[in-house]
């Protein structure tokens, strides 16, 4: 279980540099922006560029980055936005406003997703489970702007209950700041449900009519009982690396709702670098979101593993 | 005879009995009903889903209204009005039969004496009550002089395109004998008399002020509540000679335009300026957006292309996953294994980082929509790939294969010719759910900005809902039908596709993955 495991970080790694490395290339491949003239530290910039390699082949480019990331931490200075300033500062200081908006958002909807999951496989087929299964359908097939937009009319427009915007300032766990995020975490919240809802349903009816429940219940268990002890334990093997997928995702968190709702976050940024072509963001953010979606997709993976002992993980039979 | 009948067969005489056919051959009776083909029995089962059904319903008319719509309506995407902008739906012959749809109406709320003062100036100058109705009335208990006195305000409901009243419009002197000529020949009016804004306590910006005001702007009344005209009658102020329609009560002395240099300014009464610009009425049956669009046409523009893009790109990501998914789980091991770690490495890349940097490599050498498509194109086939290698691992050790191999089939041959049309069913049902997939994305790209379609397709789904979140509160519509539109199509197309998948393969009924 170790070797594998150990195996796949490998890997992982070795995917995570090559893809690092075709970005790195094809973003180095463009222009290059043009330094303010009038600026005194264009100099100094452009003999920052001179020896981070601009001028030499690609692969050597590479290789200094490499080599300044790995042995400094040092990203390069953004050279649009916050001219001058270091990317991985910038970086790093929007890292809280994202985490916090999706900590809220797991916190709230994992609880609430397995709890309608549940409710609706212990009343499968009566108009409950329907309710449930169309809104799930529904709000998963929905885009999350769409809601996006009607949580903002009605919440924050109609009723006037929260804010429109998230709140400026670093106070990350005040309750005003929880109150203006309300309605960006409700927004993230409905997809996380639904996902949720339905893994948790599907998961648990095919449980309850395994025949383990049935000896389960004719050995005397009530059915309370029988589904807690034996159905949830096993519908668990599916949703806990789930749960653990979704932990690693809320570095991540989601471009449209930090958009619609400007939460400062690292989607915020990842779009202002796209859009004002500032390359050494970009590239930041490339191996940042990278590195979530390979790492989701491992602790995932392997989770399985360690959680429930029947599965082998990379064993050959 | 024996009494007990039930024991007399065994004295039946010979004579009953008679053969049933004497000369001729038994057959089987020919099967009267026909054979169910595969698509056939798929269809069936589809037809008993009735949730996939509706959804297929839905979807024929989201798609009819996409082809349908931009040919119906007056408007082209490119038709961009500049002073009805995020307006409500109206249309006229509606609008009179008074039954509270597509009215125009936009809710103004704490109307005073002054402001309906203003409304009744408009109707009674254009002869278009602006006031639909009234929602409320609030009263309120106000001291003046040491007095109480009561006030009255009012929420009421206005039809906004009546309610733009007058307009400011500079014309050349050719222009201005033009809409004279229109005048005469329609008699819809369109040029009211000027106004001098010295006559009205300096007013500059408010053109549908006709009447004397006080220093407040509020409407100065006569003894009988009547408007007190304040038309201009300076002569030697006229820009140009005016020989159309006069309004009632003029004795041809009220002056039409002002002189601006190499050119005149009137007060333009904009709903029936926009019918001698336009030919026609203002019909906007869905409103319109910030852009001044038509919504109900700007979004069959934008349906159709997420439509046939979507299509294209699953075309395409079938071809090429199919293609690769079969080669991969034909050959296997370190075939396999090789064209494995490049599906992987290219599942990795974040389709953001996709996009943007197709866009910025290529937009400008091979256009914006091509560069969207490889984006789509790069990392969308690997679903595809996977799901065609499952099949292939299925089918591939099975005897009818190895019996053509036997006679000698070649492994192209085997693969698409044999093992390739076993797994078609699977593959086809989930385009179905692919094409969703990639409206949702187009859309997610064209509305974050990240790729800017418009010059192509006119508009996109994305780009109006974009446009239409800047102005949520005060135009909630502009935001609404985009949504509601994507929203159906969405629902639709993942029942449908549910739909299909569970009538093709039956045995996967209710099993997500």
């Amino acid at each position: 279980m170790i070797k594998y495991t150990l195996q796949r970080t490998f890997y992982m790694i070795i995917v995570f540099t090559i893809i690092t490395l075709m970005c790195f290339v094809l973003i180095r491949m463009l222009p290059q922006p043009v330094l303010p003239p009038e600026d005194p530290h264009a100099q100094v910039m452009e003999m920052r560029r001179e020896a981070l390699g601009y001028n030499e082949p690609y692969l050597v480019q590479f290789g200094l980055f490499v080599k300044n990331v790995v042995t400094k931490f040092d990203w390069g200075l953004s050279e649009k936005l916050y001219f001058g300033q270091d990317v991985w500062k910038i970086f790093s200081g929007k890292l809280p406003a994202t985490m916090v908006v999706n900590l809220y958002s797991i916190i709230l909807s994992i609880p609430i997703g397995i709890a309608l999951g549940i409710f609706a496989a212990l009343k499968k087929n009566t108009w409950i489970d329907y309710l449930i299964s169309t809104l799930t359908m529904v709000v998963i097939s929905v885009p999350s702007f769409v809601y996006a937009f009607i949580i903002q009319y009605l919440f924050c427009y109609k009723l006037g209950w929260f804010p429109f915007l998230v709140k400026s300032g670093t106070d990350w766990l005040s309750w005003p700041m929880f109150v203006s995020m309300v309605p960006a975490i409700m927004s993230l919240s409905f997809g996380v449900i639904a996902g949720f809802t339905r893994t948790t349903r599907a998961e648990l009816t095919e449980v309850l009519t395994s025949e383990f429940m049935l000896l389960a219940r004719t050995k005397g268990l009530t059915k309370a009982q029988a589904t807690i002890r034996h159905a949830l334990k096993n519908c668990f093997v599916v949703i806990v690396p789930g749960i653990f997928g979704e932990f690693i995702g809320i570095l991540g968190g989601s471009l449209i709702i930090e958009r619609i709702f400007s939460v400062p976050g690292v989607g915020s940024l990842t779009l202002n670098a796209i859009n004002g072509l500032d390359y050494n963001i970009f590239i930041l953010s490339t191996c940042f979101y990278t590195a979530i979606g390979l790492a989701a997709s491992l602790v995932v993976d392997v989770s399985y593993g360690f959680i429930d002992p029947r599965i082998r993980m990379g064993s050959r039979k | 005879m024996n009494d007990n009948i039930n024991t007399a067969y065994e004295h039946i005489p010979a004579e009953k009995f008679a053969f049933v056919q004497e000369n001729e051959n038994l057959h089987d009776k020919e099967l009267q009903t026909k054979a169910r083909s595969f698509f056939a029995d798929a269809l069936l089962r589809f037809s008993k889903n009735k949730s996939s059904v509706i959804a297929a319903w839905i979807l024929l008319f989201l798609i009819l209204y996409s082809i349908f719509a931009p040919l119906i309506s007056r408007y082209d995407v490119k038709d961009t009005d500049s002073m009805y902008v995020n307006y409500p739906a109206y249309n006229r012959t509606i609008c009179d039969l008074n039954i509270g749809i597509m009215d125009g109406a936009k809710t103004f709320d704490s109307q005073n004496d002054t402001a309906m003062n203003f409304w009744r100036g408009i109707a009674e100058e254009t002869g278009m009550n602006p006031v639909i109705r009234t929602v409320g009335t609030h009263e309120t208990d106000v001291k003046q002089r040491g007095q109480i006195v009561k006030r009255y305000t009012y929420d009421i409901e206005v039809n906004a395109y009546y309610a733009l009243g007058m307009v400011y419009r500079t014309f050349s002197y050719a222009e201005f004998q033009n809409i004279q000529n229109w005048q005469n020949e329609t008699g819809i009016q369109v040029i009211y008399p000027y106004v001098e804004p010295s006559d009205i306590n300096g007013i500059k910006d408010n053109p549908s002020v006709w009447y004397e005001v006080d220093s407040k702007g509020a409407a100065i009344l006569d003894a009988d509540g009547n408007f007190v005209p304040a038309y201009s009658t300076h002569a030697d102020k006229a820009g140009a000679e005016y020989n159309s329609i006069r309004i009632p009560g003029d004795d041809g002395s009220y002056v039409y335009s002002t002189a601006k240099s190499g050119s005149v300014q009137c007060r333009v009464l904009y709903y029936n300026y926009y019918i001698y610009v336009n030919g026609h009425e203002p019909n906007y049956l869905l409103g319109t957006n910030v852009m001044g669009m038509d919504l109900f046409c700007a979004i069959g523009i934008g349906a159709r292309f997420s439509l046939i893009f979507a299509i294209l790109v699953s075309a395409i990501n079938l071809t090429i996953g199919a293609i690769y998914g079969s080669i991969q789980g034909y050959y296997g091991g370190y075939i396999d294994l090789a064209l494995d770690r490049i599906s992987d490495i290219l599942s990795g890349v974040p389709f953001v980082v996709v996009t943007t940097l197709f866009q910025l490599h290529l937009s400008r050498k091979v256009g914006i929509v091509p560069s969207f498509l490889f984006a789509f194109v790069l990392t969308g086939w690997i679903g595809m790939a996977a799901l065609t290698r499952k099949q292939f691992y299925r089918f591939k050790g099975q005897e009818f294969v190895m019996a053509a191999r036997t006679l000698g089939a070649s492994d192209r041959r085997l693969m698409f010719k044999h093992i390739f049309p076993n797994a078609i069913g699977t593959i086809i049902t989930s385009c179905a759910l692919v094409i969703p997939g990639v409206i949702n994305s187009e859309t997610t790209m064209t509305y974050l900005g990240i790729v800017d379609l418009s010059d192509f397709a006119g508009t996109t789904i994305g780009t109006l809902l974009s446009q239409g979140n800047a102005a949520a509160t005060t135009a909630p519509h502009a935001m609404l039908w985009p949504s509601v539109f994507l929203g159906l199509l969405m629902i639709a197309f993942n029942l449908f596709g549910n739909g299909l998948r569970d009538a093709f393969n039956p045995s996967t009924r209710g099993v997500e993955d």
